[in-house]
């Protein structure tokens, strides 16, 4: 099992917006978190890497554990967010550096890698994103969606075991959707373990090897896209697929 | 009154050239007290602030109780005296305490940790200016927080801190004539020690006056170079 989250919660102050996730990906596999805002999905995927910290639970990824029932170090959570890459909603590339700086400060800082290598590697995967031609952009020179492509070749360059996507389209104007998507559509077809948090449901329907509805905090329904979209066993579930159909 | 004030600088040949004379001969020491003193006091007392400014920044947002406390103290003491007591307490006040030290560490003592705390505000404000994103995304990459400031938060910090900050380094230049006073040999006591021999105050002071302004001047030019440089990655 690539990933296992048993008994997780988050609470802000008074407000428990994560009631006990339990579940588990496997290598290789794509899940898409679908649910209605405020269902704590982003809060899910953000504790995965610790942005958010758990109040309690257990989080697996590959060999390493966290336990949040007890004190963790901020240097076993800097060590465990190695394993995950995140893309973000709203990109957040570094805008003091151009796009192939980007993708390379992470081996260069966190790795210390030298810089011709990691300058190289950061080409290819570039090349990979369709955006070698701007390896020399700033991001404001960028679209929205050369941008988003950036960030994926960004978290892809630390090598993680698995890419969390956190509404890596909602901030994009609709032309610029399909781009952001075959990328993330060819990592899947890769073999990549991803987890997207995401409202694109053809995206879900296509690339998602299982769909998982989440609302007020807890996993009320998971399953194949086939059996989620065509046959939801939970009421909450129907109401939520016809709101959005 | 004014008739009689007026007479007084009526110009006429003679004491042109003694002003000439004088202009020129002075020229020399007021260059050399702003080489040996003025600009060596600047740029320390900036340097050292700034150093002080930024751990003053950091204590302020760092969440620890105890750090945030003495951030303020600290900022509030200075901003809420006037720097030329801060000097006399420095140079003339701590011997009672069997403290002394020479002209001009202490002028460098007062005046960095004048530009420690004013310079803090600026630069807390220019970190907190960075969007928590950019930490989440550098953190994200597994940065810890000494990485994520150094590589992502401090060079965009520096972009909106420029312009505040040259303030700050042209206010210092003026201020270290108050260096004079706690007997530091620096452009504005040479001027008051030349003036002193040959009254012409008028002379000397406007002289030491465009010494401060050119060095200003200079200084800005340098300043919008480097926002040029700074602002290079921001869409136009």
């Amino acid at each position: 099992m690539m990933i296992s989250v048993n008994g997780l919660y988050k609470q802000f102050g008074a407000i428990e917006v994560l009631k006990g996730i339990d579940m588990t990906v496997e290598k290789g596999k794509v899940v898409v978190i679908i649910g209605p805002s405020g269902s704590g999905k982003t809060t899910l995927l953000r504790c995965l890497n610790v942005l958010e910290k758990p109040t309690k639970g257990k989080i697996k990824i590959g060999e390493k554990k966290l336990d949040f029932d007890n004190p963790v170090g901020q240097k076993d959570i800097h060590a465990f967010r190695r394993l995950t890459g995140m893309v973000f909603q709203n990109y957040q590339l570094f805008p003091h550096m151009t796009a192939i700086e980007n993708v390379m400060e992470g081996p260069i800082t966190v790795k210390k890698e030298d810089k011709a290598s990691a300058r190289q590697k950061a080409m290819l995967l570039l090349e990979k994103v369709g955006l070698a031609d701007k390896a020399n952009h700033y991001p404001f020179e960028l679209s929205g969606g050369q941008q988003q492509r950036v960030g994926i070749a960004r978290a892809l360059a630390m090598e993680p075991e698995v890419m969390l996507f956190d509404e890596p389209t909602s901030a994009l104007d609709p032309e610029l959707v399909g781009e952001v998507l075959k990328v993330m559509k060819d990592l899947a077809n890769e073999g990549m373990t991803m987890i997207v948090v995401t409202h694109e449901m053809r995206f879900a329907k296509e690339a998602a090897d299982e769909i998982i509805f989440m609302d007020q905090g807890m996993i009320v329904e998971r399953g194949t896209p086939q059996q989620l979209f065509t046959q939801p066993k939970e009421e909450r579930t129907k109401q939520f697929l016809q709101l959005i159909q | 009154m004014v008739k009689m004030y007026l007479n007084n600088i009526v110009i006429d040949p003679e004491r042109m050239e003694r002003l000439t004379t004088i202009a020129k001969s002075s020229l020399l020491p007021l260059l050399k007290g702003a080489l040996y003193n003025t600009i060596p006091l600047t740029l320390l007392s900036f340097a050292f602030g700034l150093l002080l400014a930024v751990l003053t920044a950091l204590a302020r947002i760092s969440g620890v109780k105890l750090f945030e406390v003495v951030a303020r103290v600290y900022v509030s003491a200075i901003r809420g005296t006037p720097l030329l007591v801060q000097l006399f307490i420095i140079f003339y006040g701590l011997p009672n305490l069997g403290v002394t030290i020479d002209p001009f560490p202490a002028a460098v003592i007062g005046f960095s940790l004048n530009v420690g705390a004013y310079a803090s505000e600026i630069i807390r404000a220019a970190i907190l200016s960075v969007p928590k994103g950019q930490w989440e995304a550098a953190y994200s990459l597994g940065m810890n927080y000494v990485q994520a400031l150094k590589r992502i938060v401090f060079p965009q910090a520096a972009r909106v801190s420029v312009p505040p900050l040259s303030n700050t380094f042209i206010s210092l230049v003026k201020d270290t004539s108050l260096a004079s006073l706690i007997l530091v040999a620096e452009m504005f006591r040479k001027a008051q020690e030349i003036a002193s021999t040959n009254y012409e105050f008028l002379l000397l002071y406007t002289e030491a006056a465009l010494i401060y302004w050119v060095i200003c001047f200079v200084l800005s030019i340098v300043q919008d170079r480097i926002e040029k440089r700074l602002n290079r990655y921001i869409a136009r």
